[in-house]
């Protein structure tokens, strides 16, 4: 049997992906500035504390951004300032 | 094509109907009378020997494009245009509509007709799929046997891992007719994606979960309110933690759909609580892009992301319902959404008293996220009719109840700092002096439901989202049909 039996509509967003590369680490952070992302969970303070002054100790520059509050997406000028600001980015996930 | 110049009769019948069979007589004088008269039968074309121009409509194909719901129909057309009809026998139309006098002599003025075929329950959909444009515009997947559709769903991802229910248009279809909104309007961007949700693509996945068309402003004004910002159905979806949406149902609709406040209602086995649940995480599963493994981070789930929805027992006058006391009217329909895990069944057969009773649940309450974790994660309580009589019996209400949950959770700082008792959670040591509450003030929703018998009720713990309290919280909303 050739012909179709069943018809039946897509549940799904019918989106598709854009499957890109990331991008590969640089091989030196000499130069760059990072950005040190806390998304809000307790403690993330702490843990971007220590990184901020171990690569102030290397003389790397850095760049403190934070989310609003972990319960959310980042709006938009936390994404902005992190991409058009600095060349790498930490961000502290986790309590 | 006929190429006579006159009207065209057009009559609709069926074997199966005794005033169709009665108008044959009448057929075959408005064939003699040289009138372009075709018949279209439904079934059998047995009863109809001696009428010439037969159509075979048992595809009911003629049938729906007349739109005729009663045989015998008897439709006059001029060109393209639709000049006269009558339905059922009423000589007087009959006549008037061909021109012919004296027809049916035997069979008085009147007779009522029978029900077409057409209009049999849920072919209305399946004709409007088969004949006409659906307006359905999500695009389509053609399952030829052997291929089993349900089988296809799952190879689609479409499922939570239980079977679903094949969408196909004539499904989507009743689906819709649950609801008075227009398809293709946009219920809102559903994360993780942040997609445009389209009241079809709900129905679809309300089909999927195996949802009644009625269930439909239900599952509508869920979504909704998962949708609203401090719901946080982004956090919720993609957090490690244990949560997903807990749906309370509340108001008149909640009898009239049949869910379950009673026996169980929690469980399983209530077609409105499991598949209304089920379609709001299925919506963010196939909309929202929410899966399992994927954005979906949860370390362990839980058997609420499957489905986890019930109607709050509202049988009791003295009772402020839910929804009611979260601000909707009373007697308006509503749905609260909870950031909620699993059920942690609280068994006390021996407090007597409403005091005890509080203490005895304040036990359970605390557990919720951690014992000494304190205003991260809201909670329900759920409340059974014995456990309430005891509360109803000393005159407490809701509020009174609330209150006296509040005050019992609250406990010394220096008992839940950070290393009190050897254990590593806590809240800070800058807290050791302070009386420190388990939830924030509007963190703790009281709800009744289940079977009279059993000195039980549940805790429904929260999603540590509510700590960001201001940012992350229970949603009520009314709804609408």
């Amino acid at each position: 049997m050739t012909s179709p039996t069943w018809v039946l509509h897509d549940p799904t967003s019918e989106l598709d992906p854009l499957v890109r590369p990331r991008l590969r680490p640089p091989p030196s952070l000499e130069g760059r500035r990072v950005a040190l992302l806390d998304i809000g969970k307790i403690r993330s303070d702490e843990f971007l504390d220590t990184v901020e002054e171990e690569l102030a100790a290397r003389g790397v520059d850095t760049l403190r951004v934070a989310k609003p509050t972990n319960a959310k997406p980042a709006p938009d000028e936390v994404i902005d300032r992190v991409v058009g600001e600095a060349d790498v980015a930490v961000v502290a996930l986790a309590d | 094509m006929s190429t006579r110049s006159g009207p065209r009769f057009e009559v609709v019948v069926k074997s199966d109907c005794p005033t169709c069979e009665a108008v044959v007589p009448v057929l075959a004088r408005m064939q003699a009378a040289d009138l372009d008269v075709v018949v279209h039968y439904q079934d059998d074309s047995a009863f109809l020997a001696g009428i010439g121009q037969l159509q075979d409509d048992r595809n009911l194909e003629r049938s729906f494009h007349l739109g005729v719901d009663t045989v015998p129909t008897v439709v006059r057309r001029e060109g393209t245009s639709e000049t006269g009809r009558a339905v059922g026998w009423v000589r007087a139309e009959w006549e008037s509509l061909t021109g012919l006098d004296d027809l049916g002599p035997d069979l008085g003025p009147w007779r009522p007709g029978c029900g077409s075929n057409s209009a049999a329950p849920g072919m209305a959909e399946i004709l409007r799929a088969r004949f006409s444009d659906t307006g359905l515009r999500s695009r389509t997947v053609e399952v030829a046997e052997p291929q089993d559709p349900v089988e296809v769903a799952f190879d689609r991802g479409w499922s939570d891992g239980l079977p679903v229910v094949p969408p196909t248009p004539e499904r989507i279809l009743r689906m819709l007719a649950g609801t008075s909104r227009d398809p293709q309007e946009v219920v809102g961007l559903m994360p993780p994606d942040l997609v445009p949700c389209t009241v079809e693509k709900v129905a679809i996945n309300a089909v999927l979960a195996g949802c009644k068309p009625e269930y439909m402003p239900v599952v509508l004004a869920a979504l909704e309110a998962a949708l609203e910002p401090n719901f946080t159905l982004h956090g919720l979806t993609c957090s490690t933690c244990f949560s997903s949406p807990v749906i309370v149902v509340n108001g008149p609709i909640a009898g009239r759909i049949g869910m379950n406040w009673g026996l169980n209602a929690l469980g399983q086995g209530n077609r409105a609580n499991a598949t209304i649940g089920r379609a709001v995480n299925l919506v963010v599963r196939n909309v929202g892009g929410g899966r399992p493994g994927e954005i979906d981070r949860s370390t362990l789930g839980s058997p609420g992301k499957f489905t986890f929805c019930f109607a709050e027992d509202e049988t009791d006058p003295d009772w402020e319902p839910l929804a009611t006391w979260r601000g909707i009217p009373p007697g308006r329909n509503a749905v609260t959404l909870f950031q909620g895990d699993g059920v942690l069944g609280v068994m006390d057969q021996g407090s007597r008293t409403p005091d005890a009773l509080v203490r005895s649940l304040a036990s359970a309450l605390i557990t919720v996220c951690h014992p000494k974790i304190c205003e991260w994660g809201n909670a329900i309580l759920v409340i059974s009719p014995e456990h309430y009589g005891i509360f109803k019996q000393a005159g407490w209400d809701r509020r009174r109840i609330t209150a006296a949950l509040h005050d019992a959770c609250t406990r010394p700082g220096a008992e839940v700092v950070r290393g009190a008792g050897g254990v590593g959670e806590g809240v800070p040591e800058s807290r050791r002096n302070e009386l420190v509450p388990k939830f924030h003030p509007e963190g703790l929703l009281l709800v009744r439901a289940g079977g009279q018998a059993g000195l039980y009720s549940a805790v429904l713990a929260g999603w540590p989202g509510g700590r960001a309290k201001d940012d992350s919280y229970p949603i009520t909303r009314e709804i609408i049909p």
